[in-house]
């Protein structure tokens, strides 16, 4: 019965998918204008042509987010640990994490690019870099360790405080309560969350482009504005689907793993 | 015996004891002492001030009048060394809280690795001594959900001992647990009890404070009413909210876990 009813279930599915998708194929299809859209954005022709210097771009952005997720696990980790501070003579320490925060999650990114990007390196001062690289980096560790900082801070908040209480009553001092019992059970916690943070990141090193670094969107551009047409934009969004989307699939896999033994145990 | 042990330097003592939350009194100039070797069974209904007297004896929270010594020193949870202080008292809490990402021997081991410094071996090593002692030692590699409530709460038994304390604080350790659990935490009380362990416990287990306690405290809205040998306080009460409350906690248990009738 059950599997019967599974199937039926699969069988409807399919079904409902196909009948969406042909009714959306034939609107757009027989638009009068699809002829025109169709060959400024889907020519086969420019696509092939385009790939390879577009994906050969593409490691730009790679290497972007990679650096930057080695660099703002450990600094949204420290931020997120600087606001959950108590001792009054640190207070300091967290009013500037609060501060940090706030500010880089509530200015638009392309702004903080911009301002970053071209207003420090315009300062001319001796010894400070001047590539749109190291900028882009900059800037985008900066956001992102802001948002992944409220991530790891939601993770440690969702730890009963009974558990730190069992540690403190051991002599266990703060900091080891931290270490030993709060994080390690935080991180688990927070991995769907982050890697969420991070598909976001890996989308946003495209807004670099306006820096002058030549990634995959900036490549795609030059492409489009050579030939007038945009299906090299369009060979750059399959690439960034390519990488987000597996992503996107271990976070759903991981959160209902985690649901699934949440509601198995007895916590 | 216990009363030569009770003319040398308490263990711990408590004078003039006072919390207070949200301006509200909860324990209100409390006096107590423990000698060594001597295990004191606090009794009253919930709200009493017993597990806030447990907390403030462990130093888990600030106080607002009194003072708490240790072994004749004055310690306080406002001191620089009160982690140090920390483990030389062992806590076991109504709700276990063991550490669910560590395994059995690794939630008992934890403490004397981190806070006493020890090797992992030498910690390891300590950290299954006690779990045979308490009959667990074939659920080390367990995690703590695998177990029964009764073997959590024997686990967290375990793991406040691993540091070695002088007194261990228990409150209210068997209320999570169904009966049938009940007797195997309290049979591991008694072994503490009679291994000459100092202890100071929490329970509403009356049948077994009679049993196992030298000496009885009944406490009442913060105060502590009335103390004596456990025959004394369930046989001949004097204060009359003593009486009060043991009438009820009979005519609830129907006599069951109430002795001294």
């Amino acid at each position: 019965m059950a599997t019967g009813s599974a199937r039926k279930g699969l069988l409807v599915a399919t079904l409902s998918t196909l009948v969406v998708a042909a009714v959306l194929a034939y609107t757009v299809g027989t638009s009068p204008a699809w002829p025109e859209v169709q060959k400024a954005f889907f020519d086969g022709r420019y696509f092939s042509t385009s790939l390879p210097a577009v994906a050969e771009a593409f490691t730009i952005n790679v290497r972007l987010f990679i650096i930057a997720e080695l660099l703002i696990l450990p600094i949204g980790l420290l931020i997120a640990l600087a606001r959950s501070i108590t001792a009054p003579a640190l207070a300091p320490l967290r009013i500037f994490a609060t501060i940090y925060v706030d500010f880089f999650r509530g200015v638009p990114s392309i702004l903080i690019i911009y301002v970053l990007g071209f207003g420090v390196p315009a300062l001319q001062l001796d010894g400070v870099p001047k590539e749109p690289f190291f900028w882009a980096l900059v800037t985008l560790v900066l956001i992102y360790s802001a948002y992944v900082s409220e991530v790891y801070r939601a993770g440690i908040e969702s730890i009963h405080p009974s558990q730190e209480r069992a540690a403190r009553a051991l002599g266990l001092t703060r900091v080891q309560a931290l270490r030993y019992v709060v994080i390690p059970q935080a991180m688990r916690r927070v991995i769907p969350p982050l890697l969420n943070d991070f598909i976001g990141l890996q989308k946003d090193t495209a807004l670099v482009s306006i820096l002058g670094v030549v990634e995959t969107f900036k490549q795609a551009q030059i492409l489009k504005a050579a030939s007038f047409n945009f299906t090299p934009l369009m060979t750059t969004a399959l690439i960034f689907l390519i990488i987000t989307i597996p992503m996107t699939r271990l976070v759903d896999r991981l959160a209902a793993k985690d649901r699934n033994a949440q509601l198995g145990g007895t916590r | 015996m216990a009363a030569a042990a009770r003319t040398r330097v308490p263990v711990l003592e408590l004078k003039g004891l006072k919390k207070r939350y949200n301006g509200r009194l909860v324990l209100d100039g409390i006096n107590l002492s423990l000698a060594e070797h001597e295990v004191v069974c606090l009794i009253g209904a919930s709200g009493s001030g017993k597990s806030t007297l447990l907390r403030c004896a462990d130093l888990l929270e600030p106080i607002d009048g009194g003072s708490i010594s240790l072994d004749g020193g004055r310690v306080a949870y406002e001191d620089r060394d009160v982690d140090a202080t920390r483990r030389k008292l062992g806590i076991v809490f109504q709700g276990f809280n063991l550490f669910p990402h560590l395994t059995v021997v690794e939630n008992v081991a934890l403490a004397p690795r981190v806070a006493l410094g020890l090797t992992p071996a030498a910690a390891t090593r300590r950290a299954k001594d006690l779990l045979k002692s308490l009959g667990l030692a074939e659920k080390a590699r367990e995690y703590p959900d695998r177990l029964s409530g009764g073997q959590q709460q024997r686990v967290a038994i375990a793991r406040a001992l691993a540091t070695e304390p002088k007194v261990l604080l228990l409150d209210e350790i068997t209320s999570a647990l169904d009966p049938v659990l009940v007797a195997e935490v309290l049979e591991t009380l008694r072994a503490l009890a009679a291994s000459g362990m100092t202890m100071l416990i929490a329970t509403h287990e009356m049948a077994f404070a009679a049993d196992v306690a030298d000496r009885i405290c009944y406490l009442e809205d913060g105060r502590l009413i009335e103390e004596g040998t456990p025959k004394r306080i369930f046989g001949s009460p004097r204060d009359r909210r003593t009486k009060e409350f043991l009438r009820r906690v009979r005519s609830i248990s129907g006599g069951r876990r109430a002795p001294g009738r």
